[in-house]
């Protein structure tokens, strides 16, 4: 600890802490415009200047320099800083007038306006007129993808945007070229952006030179109403905030929450919004004549009753998709166990995971801050940049700050670090756990290794290898004590551990994923329900009767006999469990469209019809009840406990060892559920994507 | 004055061998063994001892920076970096030690190197200096040759010298900028703290030196540091070597001892000014960077450090710029501004749009096309943009068009007024409007 005095007041800060730090510690704002608490220190807006007493006369960059740095009086007093003397408030007059000399001033059509750093700051520490009679500058601008629009003259050279990108996104697509006042930013040779990530360059961007191209003069943020939400693209539960006007969701922009995102989110997170405009569900279909016809509540209901009264309770089977809240899955068990139906699940087909093992055995028990903590990494089957790409920054930055070793087996992905690749399937993963690997060794030299297995790896007929083998490794190495459990499953779908929390799987007796889809082929299953599941093999449905719930008139509403609209997760507070299995819950941004309602209350509207009322009338007591069942589904962000122990006891692995490759199951970043497939961005980022990869084939 | 026998550069002009022979033949590369034996402190207090102030403009005590790097070796490599970059303008001196005396350097780097525990050091030459640079290489083969340097050489002191061509930035010769340069990133200079000899190329302890600084340290082992310091005045010891261009009778780059008036050297060595001395107008006596002083401060000035203070510049590189009565200098001061605004790094805000916006006004005010009051905010941007920025190019920038409005006011306001009444005269003003 250090003592300082700043403008007079003596207070105590760690020696690490930068002057900035310390004056806001102190209470003293300092205005900034490269710095970022996340970024590297570039030094270079010369905004955040200070005096410091006894230095040189002249002001000092408080962004850059350490509190240590500073040499106590000739009598041991404190280092004395000054935010608010004449020096400093001449020094960010200055800074000011030079950063708007040559800046537009084009606020009345710039898309920040209202939210930029630059008016601000300007209106707070700037002068009230420009004493520049030159021509401005102007800059032309540059392409550098589908996402982000460049005004180019409006930048201000603060560079954050290239720090984010080289530091965080680990692409060097970005840079700043040229010198002097004609230096610019751009993508060299202007192509777009690779990283999932490079929406998060408009957020960091303190002027408008870097906006949202999809969002571009579409709405004022003093119109919007700002709604605290919880993302569903991946299983990260990335904390967003959904930006509305009216009844539509204008925007998505990201929350600080230091345990699961940071402040980042993927650009599927933040660009997805167009699609929850299109291709909705808003009426109710009812097939007639083999033609799927709008229709009414009452003649849906009716129409499933009859389907469900004819049927064979044990011929009726429910699937959950990926974006399929808790509330839900718990209310669609809670009916389909009233008509006698044992059949659920909310997994891929195949899956190893059973959550009758145990929470631990399908979360990331450390949490997704265990992978800073983690002092090795084992990546098996799963491509994280596909499938979590916030979570995948995380690995970046332990690889990158701490010089965490990384391993991956599966596929040899460009995951944007460096990493030890050791094979493509189950024969690498046991070659692993004998220990015949160099990075054997490394595992077993670490503290706290951490194994991430990807949910692809633990579906599929090597599954149960997969899943033995790497709990093995895991209780070899020491991943499995009492103050680390470094047994990690990295899910791909918002909803799953939800689902898996719930028990939204089959009853003894009943039917998984894979006996349905078997059963269906065979005509051996009555009725299926499909909870927004689109995932799943849906033609082998062609001959039962098929419900479908959800959004989007995706895949599962062509192969439906009835469709009920549901909400999209802006239209709807329900719980969501990510792969640490913390319970974070979305909040209602606006209606959805038409008729559609929120899911839980369909399937409770439905259950009277029935004749099996569920014995709730609203949420709260739909989630009294569910909590009384899982209990931890009521603490949001509420602490994870799990027992290494149960990680343990998957380890006995077979004798015989199924050999097969691990992948990733999303080939397509951007189209992983129906949300993603309704967005015409997403699309146009897909085929980006696909021409690029074409392009380096060729 | 300095007398022949105290000159340490006594092949400036190339009339003698440059090589190892030549070299050799004037005394280099002799009793250094003895030097390095002697140890690290040894040759840093010598050169403590002689005074001897950074050759490169900022004047910074040399044998005290070489005393910054760590005592103990923490087992990263301490590095030696000489700067090479001369791109001063006005400054050609570092120029004339590498194309007629390299060995002077070569064997300095040994010494300067035992000095801070390097084994290795670089020298980064400017981009322009092509001839420069082979020379300097061929030098350097020489030296490995003779196992002077090399690993295993007779000194017992394994030194390896890397000759860098850089790719002609000025903003390269800041040692920060150059450091990144070297290490191939992009010239800009660095925050300090940490300083280069905390945390310097690759991280590792280093120390930048000018090359005329480096060159000056064999000399002053082989005479011992109290000679150097009974050269000059104190605080400023030394002979130094003068550029002086612009209007003498003769422009030349020569030796001569630290605290000679501006008179006598011009007189001595450039044969006076062109016109005589009642034709001076202004020297700007320390390279493009520092304040310009009128004429009639000049003559008895003293060129040091702090005699140069006294009239309000700086002796930065002793690149001494004189201009007789027929420089328009509204327009020599604008042409300097142009220069800043094209070797700005665009990093730090006020030196990137500062120095276009000075250089603006500068433009407008040479042909008289400007408010009088803006001479004042033209000196108000400079103060803004001194002293705001990482490096010390916005300083540079700012000092000339300081200096010209400290000293040269009146010639701004006359030529405001000459430009109002000529739109008058041509009718381009409306006497009514003008009225």
């Amino acid at each position: 600890m250090a003592n300082i005095k700043v403008d007079g007041n003596e207070i105590e800060v760690p020696d690490h802490y930068t002057l900035m730090q310390a004056c806001e510690e102190a209470g003293a704002e300092i205005p900034r415009f490269c710095y970022h608490e996340r970024l590297s220190v570039a030094g270079n807006c010369r905004m955040c200047l200070v005096e410091v007493k006894g230095g040189p006369p002249k002001p000092a960059a408080s962004c850059a320099m350490s509190v240590r740095d500073l040499r106590p009086g000739p009598n041991g007093e404190a280092p004395e800083v000054f935010t608010n003397t004449p020096m400093v408030k001449k020094a960010r007059e200055g800074v000011m007038e030079f950063l708007l000399i040559n800046h537009p001033l084009d606020c009345p059509i710039c898309d920040q306006g209202g939210e930029c750093d630059l008016q601000d700051q300007a209106m707070a520490y700037g002068m009230d007129s420009s004493r520049y009679q030159e021509n401005k500058r102007a800059v032309e601008d540059k392409y550098i993808g589908p996402l982000v629009k460049t005004i180019m003259t409006r930048c201000i050279h603060c560079t954050r945007c290239v720090r984010f990108t080289t530091e965080v996104a680990g692409i060097s697509e970005l840079g700043l070229i040229g010198r002097g006042e004609d230096a610019e930013i751009t993508t060299y040779l202007e192509q777009a952006m690779t990283s999932e990530l490079q929406g998060n360059v408009i957020d960091l961007c303190p002027v408008g030179a870097l906006t949202s191209k999809p969002y571009a003069f579409q709405a004022r943020p003093w119109e919007l109403n700002k709604t605290e939400s919880v993302d569903v693209m991946d299983a990260v539960g990335s904390n967003i905030r959904v930006d509305s006007r009216g009844r539509e969701v204008m925007r998505v922009m990201p929350r600080v929450n230091e345990a699961i995102n940071e402040e980042w989110i993927s650009d599927k997170t933040r660009f997805i919004w167009d699609g929850l405009k299109s291709q909705r569900l808003d009426k109710v279909y009812v097939k007639k004549n083999r033609k799927l016809q709008a229709s009414d509540w009452n003649d849906a209901f009716a129409t499933i009753a009859r389907a469900v009264k004819k049927a064979d309770p044990a011929k009726i089977g429910a699937l959950a998709g990926d974006l399929a809240g808790a509330e839900e899955m718990y209310a669609l068990k809670a009916l389909l166990s009233a008509v006698g139906s044992k059949s659920f699940d909310c997994r891929p087909v195949g899956s190893a995971i059973e959550p009758s093992k145990g929470r631990a055995s399908y979360i990331m028990n450390a949490g997704i801050t265990g992978i800073e903590e983690a002092d090795a990494i084992l990546i098996v089957g799963s491509d994280p940049r596909k499938e979590a790409s916030v979570l995948n920054a995380r690995i970046r930055k332990a690889w990158r700050q701490n010089g965490t070793p990384i391993a991956v087996i599966g596929e040899n992905a460009d995951l944007k670090y460096d990493y030890a690749y050791l094979g493509t399937g189950t024969e690498a993963l046991a070659a692993l756990a004998a220990g015949d690997d160099k990075f054997a060794k490394v595992l077993s030299k670490a503290k706290r290794p951490m194994i991430i297995v990807g949910e692809g790896a633990l579906s599929g007929t090597t599954a149960k290898d997969v899943l033995a083998l790497s709990a093995q490794i895991a209780s070899d190495n020491g991943a499995l004590s009492d103050d680390w459990n470094g047994f990690a499953v990295l899910h791909n779908a918002a909803g799953r551990v939800g689902g898996l929390d719930v028990g939204f799987v089959p009853e003894r007796g009943g039917m998984d994923a894979a006996k349905m889809q078997a059963a269906g082929k065979k005509g051996e299953l009555d009725v299926v329900f499909l909870l927004g599941a689109d995932n799943y093999d849906l033609s082998a449905f062609e001959n039962s009767f098929v419900v479908y719930i959800g959004s989007h008139g995706d895949r599962g509403a062509h192969a439906a006999d009835v469709i009920l609209p549901g909400s999209a997760y802006t239209e709807k507070s329900v719980t969501y469990v990510n792969t640490a299995g913390t319970v974070q819950r979305t909040n209602r941004a606006v209606f959805g469209p038409g008729e559609a309602k929120e899911d839980w209350a369909i399937l409770r509207a439905l259950s009277a019809h029935l004749g099996a009322t569920l014995p709730f009338d609203n949420l709260n007591q739909l989630r009294a009840a569910m909590f009384a069942e899982v209990p931890h589904l009521a603490v949001v962000e509420g602490p994870v406990e799990t027992k290494a122990a149960d990680v343990a006891k998957l380890a006995k692995v077979p004798a015989k060892i199924k050999a097969g490759a691990l992948v990733s199951p999303i080939d397509d970043f951007y189209l992983t559920n129906p949300i993603a497939r309704a967005s015409k961005v997403m699309a146009e980022c897909s085929q980006l994507a696909l021409g690029q990869v074409k392009e380096a084939a060729e | 004055m300095l007398t022949d026998k105290d000159r340490i550069f006594t092949n400036l002009y190339g009339l003698g061998d440059w090589s190892l022979e030549g070299a050799k033949k004037r005394g280099s590369w002799s009793q250094t063994k003895s030097f390095i034996d002697k140890g690290r402190d040894w040759i840093t207090d010598e050169v403590k001892g002689s005074g001897l102030r950074g050759r490169g403009g900022a004047g910074f005590p040399t044998g005290l920076k070489w005393s910054f790097m760590p005592k103990q070796n923490d087992g990263r490599p301490h590095y030696l970096v000489v700067n090479a970059d001369e791109s001063e303008p006005g400054t050609c001196k570092d120029r004339e030690i590498m194309r007629h005396d390299p060995h002077h350097l070569v064997e300095g780097c040994l010494l300067a190197g035992r000095a801070m525990d390097a084994h290795h050091a670089f020298i980064y030459v400017r981009g322009e200096f092509i001839r420069e640079r082979e020379r300097l290489q061929a030098a350097v083969d020489q030296a490995y040759e003779a196992k002077l340097i090399g690993k295993n050489n007779v000194h017992g002191w394994d030194f390896d010298i890397v000759v860098h061509h850089g790719a002609g930035a000025y903003i390269c010769g800041e040692e920060t900028a150059l450091l990144e340069s070297l290490e191939g990133k992009k010239g800009q200079p660095r925050l300090k703290p940490p300083f280069p000899a905390g945390m310097g190329l690759y991280g590792c302890p280093t120390t930048v030196n000018n090359v005329e600084s480096i060159a000056v340290v064999p000399e002053i082992l082989r005479r011992g540091g109290s000679w150097f310091a009974g050269l000059g005045r104190e605080n400023n010891t030394g002979s130094k070597l003068f550029c002086v261009s612009g209007h003498v009778n003769t422009p030349a780059t020569f030796e001569e001892e630290m605290g000679i008036t501006f008179g006598e050297l011009i007189d001595k060595h450039c044969g006076g000014i062109r016109g005589g001395w009642d034709n001076l107008l202004a020297v700007i006596p320390g390279g493009s960077s520092v304040p310009c002083v009128p004429g009639e401060k000049m003559r008895d000035a003293v060129m040091d450090f702090d005699g140069l203070r006294e009239v309000g510049s700086s002796l930065g590189t002793a690149a001494v710029i004189v201009m007789d009565k027929s420089t328009d200098i509204i327009a020599a001061i604008a042409r300097l501004s142009y220069f800043y605004k094209h070797e700005s790094c665009g990093q730090c805000t006020p030196c990137r749009e500062g120095t276009g916006w000075m250089y603006r006004v500068m433009e407008r005010m040479v042909r008289g096309e400007a408010q009088k009051r803006e001479i004042d905010m033209l000196f108000e941007v400079t103060k803004q943009v001194e002293g705001h920025t990482i490096c010390a190019l916005g300083d540079a920038a700012a000092w000339p068009i300081q200096g010209l409005i400290r000293n040269f006011r009146p010639v701004i306001e006359a030529r405001i007024d000459q430009y109002t009444h000529n739109a008058k005269a041509e009718g381009a003003v409306p006497s009514v409007a003008a009225e």
